[in-house]
């Protein structure tokens, strides 16, 4: 359960990359907002190992960020300008939000700018780019149903700069932890799965990891919130769980580096918060389709035939063939008669085969 | 290069009209496994119901889960075209007392092949090296006869798919060419079903009957000698039968049987004979037939129907 932040990456373990950093320059970072809820923000609050002062002051080095600089207004533009030429083509870009597109950008603008141009320009001189959330990975909240301010992804827009998405609402803060340090330590990003998520954290599904699992395999299932099963930690998927269909690494990494606060653990379905298309899109109650099949619980038995025919069924397919015996039989029988008759009187053969002569009627005729 | 369907046909033709002419037979020997023989020991009092290796199973061979009894679960009942490899579970019956059992059921590749000697076209062939019978699609003509020869009820028929195929478990044939081992005994958490050459099994199985003596059912292997041997070999506390495997005698397998076939058909005399009788009756009959058709034609002046 509880995470060890600095070993999250799996190719070091924890003692390597606290001595590597040590050693390494603090990488530049600057944080953007765009349409968010700062609720990724509020995550990252939320960590121990490194704790974000820690992170901030010693391990990285946080040049703009509009929650927690205490700059503002003309001050704050001209940090974000500075830096941006300062360490031009080496910071590390962190988006949260998705970027409107509709209106030429007029849904969200900062010092004048709409957020496309702010994006490009800041995208233009980073090393690499963090999206960090569902929103700034592929849209989010923003965009779900008629998308009215055409919110998009930072990938969406942005090509030819090294992009990480770290989906989820909010995503676990040690997945942005492991991805900085792994920068941090290699220069270089983690290895991404084909949405641009970082596979030491998203190449699972919930459901294979989910604690609720061994319900599932045994048809324990709650039907309705509250229900006795519901209160006995049964599996939520009749409840509209997404968890088969959402890659994320929420069922082993409990959120606020506490045991079981995660959506399952304390009884709400997963929503699939990290998967575009799901999340926002599809009805909180439809149940996920399940991808990987595993047996169930139970197991067949070792003679598994056709079993025997009841009584009543066996007395009318006697009836059936019975009956059936009989018609043809006095079909036969019929037929056999009928031929039989006809043989004895033979039918008249029909007129029009028959050859007729008017001469040879006639002489008929005068015969008799 | 294999041989095509239509070879085969040809082949076949010519092959049985030159046999009926020179009424020659191939003699049946005595069936033994091959001296490096490959096999699986399945120890059901090992086994713990984990499934891993149907799922592993599934895997390995790019099988579809069989979801269609519960959708939401790789549930199949029995083998058939998913599934290759499967655990049953024996439960005493009510009234009944005794211990419950496990039962893995897969191909047993025997080593005298009903399927084999079932089909006609050689489709299903046993190789001579290792003893694995496998099914060659370019040589099936679909009849499945291979299913209805099998004792163990093994080989299933593809009855979804438009270009049928026959599954069933060929020893991971692919795996093992990668020098790994099948994919069930390589998950097996308890080693309850271990792969290895068949001669050495067999010894592993006697040794684990004599170490705990009045343990396994009869002390005895099951597929040792049941059916003239098969390369899976079966040892547990509930007796086998109960575990759905048949009770066959050590002579119940095909070439014996075929060598009472080529004594009935030795130089062709006995089935010669039959024929001659029965195109006697026939003659007899058509004739009285042939007289009355006559006489109804002189009485009515009508043809004959028919």
């Amino acid at each position: 359960m509880a995470p060890v932040g600095l070993a999250i990456t799996k190719k070091a373990w924890a003692g390597d990359v606290a001595a590597d950093l040590l050693k390494t320059v603090r990488p530049p970072v600057i944080w953007l907002h765009f349409q968010d809820c700062t609720g990724c923000t509020e995550t990252l609050l939320r960590t121990s190992k490194p704790g974000v002062a820690d992170l901030i002051l010693n391990i990285i080095s946080l040049e703009y960020h509009e929650t927690l600089m205490p700059g503002s207004g003309r001050q704050a533009e001209e940090q974000l300008h500075s830096a941006m030429k300062t360490y031009a083509g080496k910071y590390v870009l962190v988006c949260e939000g998705s970027i409107p597109t509709k209106g030429d950008g007029i849904y969200f603008k900062l010092g004048g700018k709409p957020g496309t141009q702010l994006l490009e320009e800041a995208a233009a001189k980073a090393g690499e780019i963090v999206a960090i959330g569902s929103c700034a990975s592929w849209g989010g909240l923003p965009s779900a149903g008629d998308n009215p301010t055409g919110a998009n992804g930072v990938a969406d827009l942005i090509k030819g700069v090294p992009i990480v998405n770290l989906p989820g609402c909010p995503p676990h803060p040690y997945n942005l932890l492991g991805t900085v340090l792994e920068f941090v330590r290699t220069g270089a990003l983690p290895e991404l799965d084909s949405a641009l998520r970082p596979k030491f954290a998203y190449d699972r599904v919930i459901h294979e990891h989910c604690p609720r699992r061994p319900h599932f395999d045994s048809g324990r299932f709650a039907q309705q919130f509250g229900d006795d099963g519901h209160r006995h930690g049964w599996c939520l998927y009749k409840l509209g769980c997404k968890g088969p269909d959402t890659h994320a690494g929420c069922s082993t990494r409990h959120f606020n580096e506490m045991p079981d606060v995660w959506p399952i653990g304390i009884g709400a379905p997963c929503v699939g918060c990290t998967e575009k298309g799901i999340a926002f899109n599809v009805p909180i109650f439809q149940n996920a389709s399940v991808h990987n099949f595993t047996p169930p619980a139970t197991y067949p038995p070792i003679a598994t035939g056709a079993g025997h025919p009841a009584h009543i069924a066996t007395g009318l397919a006697g009836l059936i063939v019975g009956s059936a015996v009989g018609a043809a039989w006095t079909a036969a029988q019929r037929f056999q008669s009928s031929q039989e008759s006809a043989a004895v009187n033979p039918p008249e053969p029909p007129k029009e085969l028959v050859p007729v002569s008017h001469e040879k009627s006639n002489e008929d005729g005068g015969g008799i | 290069m294999s041989i095509t369907r239509r070879q085969l046909i040809k082949i076949g033709i010519a092959g049985g009209a030159s046999a009926a002419l020179t009424g020659t037979a191939v003699a049946a020997e005595e069936p033994s496994a091959p001296r490096d023989a490959v096999g699986m020991l399945y120890d059901a009092t090992l086994c713990v119901g984990c499934k891993s290796c149907v799922v592993a199973c599934a895997n390995a061979n790019g099988l579809t889960p069989d979801t269609r009894l519960d959708p939401l679960h790789q549930s199949p009942v029995d083998l058939n075209s998913f599934t290759k490899n499967i655990i049953k579970l024996y439960t005493p019956a009510a009234g009944e007392s005794g211990p419950y059992s496990f039962v893995k059921r897969q191909c047993m590749h025997c080593v005298d092949p009903f399927c084999a000697a079932a089909c006609p076209f050689h489709a299903l062939s046993k190789d001579a090296v290792t003893g694995i019978v496998s099914w060659d699609s370019d040589k099936c003509i679909g009849c499945r006869y291979c299913q209805l020869a099998c004792p163990f009820e093994t080989p299933k028929f593809d009855w979804d798919a438009f270009n049928a195929k026959i599954i069933k478990c060929e020893f991971c044939k692919e795996r093992q060419a990668r020098g790994l081992e099948p994919a069930c005994t390589y998950v097996c958490p308890k080693k309850a079903v271990i792969f290895g050459r068949r001669d050495l099994l067999l010894r592993e199985a006697h040794r684990r009957i004599e170490n705990s003596p009045g343990k396994y059912f009869d002390n005895r292997v099951y597929g040792e000698v049941e059916g003239g041997g098969t390369q899976v070999l079966y040892l547990s506390t509930v007796s086998f039968d109960k575990l759905g495997l048949p009770n066959l005698s050590a002579d119940e397998h095909p070439s014996h049987w075929l060598r009472w076939q080529e004594r009935v058909m030795k130089g062709f005399v006995l089935p010669l004979t039959v024929y001659g009788v029965i195109v006697g009756f026939l003659k007899q009959n058509f004739r009285e037939h042939d007289k009355e058709m006559n006489e109804e034609q002189k009485k009515t002046g009508l043809l004959p129907q028919i």
